[in-house]
């Protein structure tokens, strides 16, 4: 798949962000008055923007509020739903938070759990794509949700949960690359399933329906070679786990703090880069891509 | 959960107007609809005899040729030097005084002088009459590069071709067996008919040595190499000879295999017919035993028997088709080798062909009389039908291949029979019954006749007293002495040359001579562009008429802007290549349903007004004033002899109105647009199969005013003309060849099919086949500037079979030099396992100038796009005494494209493919950016 | 709208014969040319005339080489639009309801004036058969002609989708295949066609033909009798040519 930047900035950001946001609901770290706003403050600035980013690709944003009709069936409009009952139900728990020094406990577990709702209905847009075998499995939604959780977590300053989860994470992450690599070749489509020309014998593209590229060529077609996918997945989980980790585990100190945040979020969106560069669409059978 | 409410019927145009496409040699029957007065969508007209509603690719992207940003816009002068495509636009008043300043002086004192060759052209009897009004005898199409093998082979053995000329009765066959490389030609038809047959579950067997197209749908596919067709044929005519299994009734009713042949070596007249005094081919009757004049009533002619005169021993032509064909030479493990098919291969191909035609034949009810008066109750078919594409013709053995492949067909009886392959109108027609060429030239008169036909001999040649070719391409010269269609591909170069003369002014219309429709394309570059020791041009001026900017424009003095074809009039004639389908004449009309928005002109409407101008015979009145305002005038008004005019329906009879022959009827045109642009004239049943001897068939033809008279004929197993050839080789007669000349003339102009080899002499080290063909969605499409098509053919690979790929160590995406003997490129490659394993080939004239057809500079048809033209020669290497031979069949000058071998080695990628030429300034500017193209709201 | 219909009134579809298909391409233009100019936003290029022109088309023929394990390659060419599918992924996955597939026929649309642009429902077709239209940014796809197959203007013999009213070799068939006595069902029984894809789920409404058994031509002992030599001798030739005239 294209690794199209505004999807990638808008999943990590808006995971950090909600995933704070859960953290905050949930009264972690139990702060108030202008220390409430400056949390809420980034919370909001990481979901909201990557919402904002994600419209980026939409063809026409200004009918973005026509995707809240169709929650019946649509991941997508979901997590339109849950993303607004979050930020709603959030916003106010933070206005009583910021302003009234008042915790609605209630409005704050909700908040949370439409935060994690929209990182879950976000996973889904991908893992429900049977389209990608390397999405299609439980571990894509176990993947964001445990990336958003320990982003959150170290966000909100938990040092330890941080520790724990960032470690939880980073694990899935592995074995999400692991097991990933096998799902296209487990899913059973291939170019004899595509092409029901198997029976005759092997079966190879040839000429392409057009000599020049195509939407979906660039959308759902990009191949990146093997070691250079092995090296940015060290890099990924090194920057993602393993660093801050180490930096965790140092005396506290604020700039190490911000090096662990950072660390993180460049590993995660590497980690993003690849979820999206490595996915195969099997299309790209037809095209004898894959 | 309501369904959005949608328009089911929307209106689809303000207004269809129906015309004929222009993008190949099909010419189908477009509906064209309108909206706010400008071109919305085309379909095929469900009407048309041609395509009955179908339409290919480039039919329907006509829309994008017609808007095309690379239309010529107006006249244009040459300011800068020749090949720089700097120009500047001038009005057609001086376009006009520009050339007739050239060419008024040279009709008035040496009309040779002038060189006037159209390329695609569909007006070929209007433009060659234009030619012969002005009378110089340099007038031709594109036949010669392109196929006149594939023509003239069938006009000379059975009195009609191939492609449009005739076609496989689909209805009724059971086997069809297409040969040749490329797959254009009646390219709908073919496809319409493949469909047909294969829902009924016929077999189709392809002989081509790519699986592309119609072979790879064909059920069985043989993989010959290249030019080693009618080698397989000749095994195959062995095997069924030699099992008797050819149709001996036939033979005998229906074709010169019973007529006598002089087997006197020492006479004069060895190999040739035995006539009567009347000129007729004699015959032993079977019945009487007595010699007879073919078409006696009750004859039937003996295939067997032989007749002694005057010490002389007449043996019939199937005694020397038995003596040549049964010889173990032709025995399929003698050729298997060379054809690349197992011996047994050829046999199980030969058994199915004979099993079709004799264990599956068929009948059909009609009656009809043949010309000897005999009735018939029932019509025999042998439904195996075949076919050929240019592969087996542009080879220098192409025309005896052709020959092989009729005779082939001829033995077993499946000429205009049920289920076989049939004539369409004006076929059948022998080649005695067309005209022979005319060079007879005089200053300031016409031609002495029509420049192009059929040579029956040495004294037809086109020759001048003092025995040097008369015409600038050396067409009907010993060189190449039956070449009916010309030679366009020889023209610059000759004239560059001064080989046989120099010429003063080149006049071509829509032939890319710089591009891809010349051999050697840098070579004629270069002689377009060369100069004289004096600083001018050696081809002193061009005038060149195209609707686009395409590269040969750069290479012209002056331009005469042609319109797109949904802006013109044109009239697909009778008198031409029509349309017609083998139960049915037909001829159609182009007109303007939409009119041009530029200052151009049809081509044709632009000859009516240059040859007024030059007071040419036929396109001025006895005042001198102007007689066709245009080419509709001329299509409605010419008479080419009383009563036959450029369109055969509503003519004007004596009461009403009339097809065939009839008087001018000035609404003529308004008939034709209110019956769809197409006229079409059924042949009555019983009248439809046999025609070159149904009595039926024959007065209709003459009633539709075809002939002037019955003109019943026995197919030429035995083209006695080359025979004659070879007499003079043989050194009979007053014409005589040239030294160098006669022993090539004795080995190739056989009057039975033979095959020989075509490797070329300077060949070595070169063993790889390398072919091209156009892809079906561009072939002969004026440009792939279309920006619909060009997105699906934008650029070419050559292709290679994966034994080629693996033994240079290539893989898909890699690029390789390729060399032949006279030139070097350097390509992307990609693997084709479907393809015979010595045989490289790529999509033709994918690959685009710089500059030209208004495309970006960077287009992928200049960077990645090439040709194979220029690993090709116009002549061969020097031969051991220094002489260079054209690269073209000795018999008829068709240029041999396909006998080009190459070598292949592993390149370095490129920036670009090479060879690079620098663009050309575009006269067009570049097209636009992005399209959206609608035009209702 | 992105629910799909628990059962549709027809399931009208194509089917496409890959023994017949010769690969020229006219489907792919005549579609473009209908689609341009009816249902929707025109079908836009970009850099028509330049270095990498690239529009968009709802219909497109791959081609593919199979090589069987015994004999020669084949060459089989492959055109691909989008195939109605009775459980259209494209369908459910649309936020907005733009996706949908109509009850009466199955024909999968998109309504374009509520379509955002997202891209999901490509993501989830695994065939290819939407693409954004880069001009317009809506997602454009095969409409099954849903504006020619009920038009009143049109004559009922036109009433069929563009790609096959213009198929020369007759390779594209149009009809019910929810009515299992229609041509094209039985079109369908008769050569064995198939789904693309099947393990997807997704049931296409389109069917494949799959091509006919190639290079069957039976070997020469079996033909044999055909050519028996009625002589050994090419001089008997005569000979025989004499006795065989007799009986004509």
């Amino acid at each position: 798949m294209h690794p199209a930047p505004s999807v990638i900035f808008f999943s990590v950001f808006s995971g950090l962000g909600f995933g704070l946001l859960v953290w905050l609901g949930l009264g972690i770290p139990a702060v108030t008055g202008w220390s409430a706003f400056a949390f809420f403050a980034i919370a909001y600035l990481l979901a909201v923007g990557g919402l904002i980013s994600s419209t980026f690709h939409l063809g026409h944003p200004e009918r973005a509020l026509k995707a809240f009709t169709q929650w019946r069936s649509s991941w997508l409009s979901r997590e339109a739903w849950c993303a607004v009952a979050a930020l709603v139900l959030t916003g106010f728990y933070g206005l009583g938070l910021v302003f009234l020094d008042t915790r609605w406990t209630i409005l704050g577990l909700l908040g949370a759990l439409f935060s994690i709702g929209t990182v879950f209905t976000t996973s889904m847009i991908y893992g429900q794509l049977k389209t990608v075998p390397r999405w299609n499995m439980p571990l894509t939604p176990a993947n964001f949700l445990s990336l958003s959780l320990a982003g959150g977590a170290l966000l909100a300053g938990q040092v330890s949960e941080a520790m724990v989860l960032i470690l939880i994470a980073g694990i899935i992450q592995a074995v999400t690359w692991l097991l990933g690599d096998k799902r296209l070749a487990a899913s059973g489509t291939d170019m004899a399933s595509a092409t029901r020309l198997g029976d005759i014998g092997t079966v190879r593209a040839f000429e392409p329906p057009h000599t020049g590229t195509n939407y979906l060529l660039r959308e759902f077609v990009h191949v990146i070679g093997r070691k250079h996918s092995a090296k940015l997945r060290l890099i990924s989980i090194g920057l993602m786990a393993v660093l801050p980790v180490v930096l965790l585990l140092l005396p506290f100190h604020h700039i190490i703090a911000v090096v662990a945040v950072l660390a993180h979020v460049a590993g995660v969106l590497i980690a993003r880069w690849l979820f999206f560069a490595e996915a195969e669409h099997v299309v790209g059978l037809y095209y004898g891509k894959r | 959960m309501n369904q959005p409410v949608i328009d089911l019927s929307p209106k689809v145009s303000d207004e269809i107007r129906k015309t004929t496409c222009y993008m190949c040699a099909c010419r189908c029957g477009i509906d064209v609809h309108l909206k706010d007065g400008k071109v919305a969508y085309i379909e095929g007209n469900r009407d048309h005899p041609v395509n009955q509603g179908v339409l290919c690719a480039k039919g329907s992207a006509g829309i994008m040729q017609h808007n095309a940003p690379s239309r010529l816009k107006s006249p244009l002068k040459r300011t800068g030097p020749r090949g720089s495509g700097e120009f500047e636009e001038i009005s057609w008043d001086e376009a006009y005084q520009i050339a007739a300043d050239w060419l008024e002086p040279i009709r008035r004192e040496n009309p040779e002088k002038l060189a006037f060759f159209t390329g695609r052209d569909q007006s070929q009897s209007f433009t060659s009459f234009w030619a012969q009004a002005f009378g110089t005898p340099n007038y031709a199409a594109h036949g010669g590069f392109c196929s006149v093998n594939m023509a003239a082979a069938g006009i000379y053995t059975m009195g009609g071709a191939f492609w449009e000329f005739g076609q496989p009765d689909w209805d009724h066959t059971k086997l069809f067996m297409l040969f040749g490389v490329a797959e254009d030609h009646d390219s709908n038809p073919i496809k319409m008919g493949i469909g047909k047959i294969k829902g009924r579950g016929a077999r189709v067997i392809g002989v081509n040595p790519i699986r592309t197209g119609y072979n790879a749908v064909a059920d069985d596919w043989v993989g010959i190499t290249p030019g080693t067709d009618g080698l397989f044929i000749l095994a195959m005519v062995h095997c069924l000879m030699k099992a008797g299994k050819i149709d001996l009734n036939y033979l005998a009713q229906y074709t010169d295999a019973p007529v006598l042949l002089n087997c006197d070596e020492k006479s004069p007249d060895f190999g040739l017919y035995l006539r009567d005094e009347n000129g007729k081919q004699l015959v032993i009757d079977r019945e009487t035993g007595k010699l007879t004049p073919f078409d006696q009533p009750g004859v039937r002619p003996d295939l067997s028997a032989t007749h002694r005169a005057k010490g002389v021993t007449h043996r019939p032509v199937f005694h020397q088709m038995a003596d040549m064909y049964l010889s173990d030479e032709y025995a399929p493990e003698a050729v298997a080798d060379r054809c690349g098919i197992p011996a047994d291969r050829i046999r199980a191909i030969a058994a199915e062909l004979a099993r079709v035609a004799f264990d599956e034949a068929i009948e059909l009810n009609h009656a009809w009389t043949d010309f000897r008066g005999e009735k018939h109750t029932k019509m025999t078919g042998r439904p195996v039908s075949f076919h050929a594409m240019r592969g087996i013709s542009a080879h220098a053995n192409g025309f005896q291949t052709c020959r092989a492949l009729h005779v082939l067909q001829i033995i077993l009886g499946t000429v205009e029979v049920p289920g076989g392959f049939r004539f369409k109108p004006p076929y059948p027609k022998p080649a005695t019954a067309h005209p022979k060429p005319h060079v007879g030239m005089t200053p300031g008169a016409p031609l002495n006749g029509p420049h192009l036909g059929f040579v029956h001999g040495p004294d037809d040649l086109a020759l001048k007293d003092d025995g040097t070719p008369a015409r600038i391409d050396k067409a009907f010269t010993w060189e190449n002495p039956m070449s009916s269609h010309g030679l366009m591909h020889m023209v610059i170069s000759n004239a560059h040359a001064g080989d046989p003369y120099k010429i003063d002014t080149l006049f071509m219309y829509m032939a890319n001579m710089s591009w891809n429709s010349s051999m050697n394309t840098g070579g004629v570059m270069e002689m377009l562009t060369d100069k004289d020791e004096n600083g001018d041009y050696v081809i002193p001026r061009i005038i060149y008429s195209d609707a686009y900017s395409s590269e040969m424009v750069a290479y012209a003095d002056l331009i005469l802007p042609d319109t797109t074809y949904l802006e013109r009039h044109d009239c697909i004639s009778l008198l031409d290549r029509p349309i017609c389908e083998a139960d049915a004449a037909a001829d159609a009309i182009r007109w303007p349903v939409v009119e041009p928005d530029r200052n151009v002109k049809g081509f044709q409407s632009a000859l009516c007004d240059l040859g007024a101008k030059l007071g040419l015979p036929g396109f001025v009145n006895d005042d001198g004033s102007q007689k066709y305002a245009d080419y509709a005038d001329y299509i409605i008004n010419h008479e080419r002899r009383p009563g036959i005019g450029p369109l055969a329906g509503w003519r004007m009879g004596e009461n009403e109105l009339q097809s065939g022959r009839g008087g001018v009827n000035a609404a003529q045109i308004d008939n034709y647009i209110e019956n769809g642009g197409f006229f079409v004239e059924h042949i009555p049943d019983g009248a439809n199969y046999y025609k070159p001897w149904n009595k039926a068939y024959q007065d209709w033809a003459v009633g539709m005013g075809l002939y002037d008279s019955p003109q019943p004929y026995l197919f030429s197993l035995y083209v006695e003309p080359m025979r004659k050839f070879q007499l003079a080789a043989e050194g009979h007669g007053m014409r005589q060849p040239p030294e160098h000349l006669r022993q090539r003339i004795k080995d190739t102009m056989s009057p039975l099919p033979i095959w020989y080899e075509t490797d070329q002499e300077g060949n070595e080290g070169y063993t790889v086949n390398a072919l091209t063909q156009r892809p079906m969605a561009m072939y002969h499409s004026w440009g792939s500037q279309n920006a619909w098509l060009r997105q699906l053919h934008g650029r070419n690979p050559l292709y290679l079979p994966t034994k080629l790929m693996r033994e240079h160590e290539l893989t898909d995406g890699d690029w390789a030099r390729v060399s032949s003997p006279h030139g070097e490129i350097t390509v992307p490659v990609m693997e084709m396992a479907a393809l015979n394993e010595n045989t490289v080939w790529t999509w033709n004239a994918i690959g685009k100038r710089k500059g030209a057809w208004a495309l970006d500079k960077d287009a992928p048809e200049a960077t990645k796009g090439f040709l194979l033209n220029h690993l090709i020669h116009e002549l061969l290497p020097p031969k051991k005494d220094g002489m260079r031979w054209a690269n073209s069949d000795p018999i008829t000058g068709q240029a041999a494209w396909f006998d080009l071998k190459v070598k292949i080695e592993k390149a370095v990628a490129p920036k670009e493919s090479r060879p690079e030429y620098p663009p050309i300034k575009s006269p067009v500017g570049q097209g636009p950016d992005h399209l959206a193209w609608k035009v209702g709201k | 709208m992105t629910t799909l219909p628990n059962a549709t009134d027809k399931k009208l579809g194509l089917v496409i014969d890959l023994d017949t298909c010769v690969g020229c391409h006219a489907c792919v233009i005549s579609c473009k040319g209908w689609n341009t100019e009816n249902y929707g936003a025109p079908l836009s290029d970009q850099d028509p005339y330049g270095a990498n022109p690239s529009g968009t088309f709802l219909n497109r023929v791959h081609s593919y080489e199979v090589q069987p394990a015994q004999g020669e390659a084949q060459l089989i060419h492959f055109p691909k639009s989008c195939l109605h599918c009775e459980d259209a992924p494209c369908v459910t996955v649309c936020p907005t309801g733009a996706s949908y597939k109509r009850v009466e026929d199955g024909i999968v649309l998109v309504n374009e004036s509520d379509c955002i642009g997202c891209g999901l429902c490509a993501w989830a077709c695994p065939y290819g058969a939407r693409e954004m239209d880069a001009e317009e940014k809506v997602m454009k796809k095969c409409t099954l002609c849903v504006d020619r197959i009920y038009n009143d203007n049109l004559p009922e013999v036109d009433r069929v989708p563009s790609c096959v009213r213009t198929c020369p070799a007759g390779a594209r068939h149009f009809g019910d295949l929810g009515d299992p006595d229609s041509a094209v069902s039985k079109l369908v029984a008769e050569r064995g066609g198939v789904d693309l894809m099947p393990e997807q789920g997704t049931k296409p409404v389109n069917k494949y033909l799959p091509p006919r058994p190639k290079d069957a031509l039976p070997e020469f002992d079996v033909l044999a009798p055909f050519l028996e030599p009625v002589v050994e001798e090419p001089k008997g030739f005569l000979g025989w040519l004499d006795k065989a005239l007799e009986k004509i």
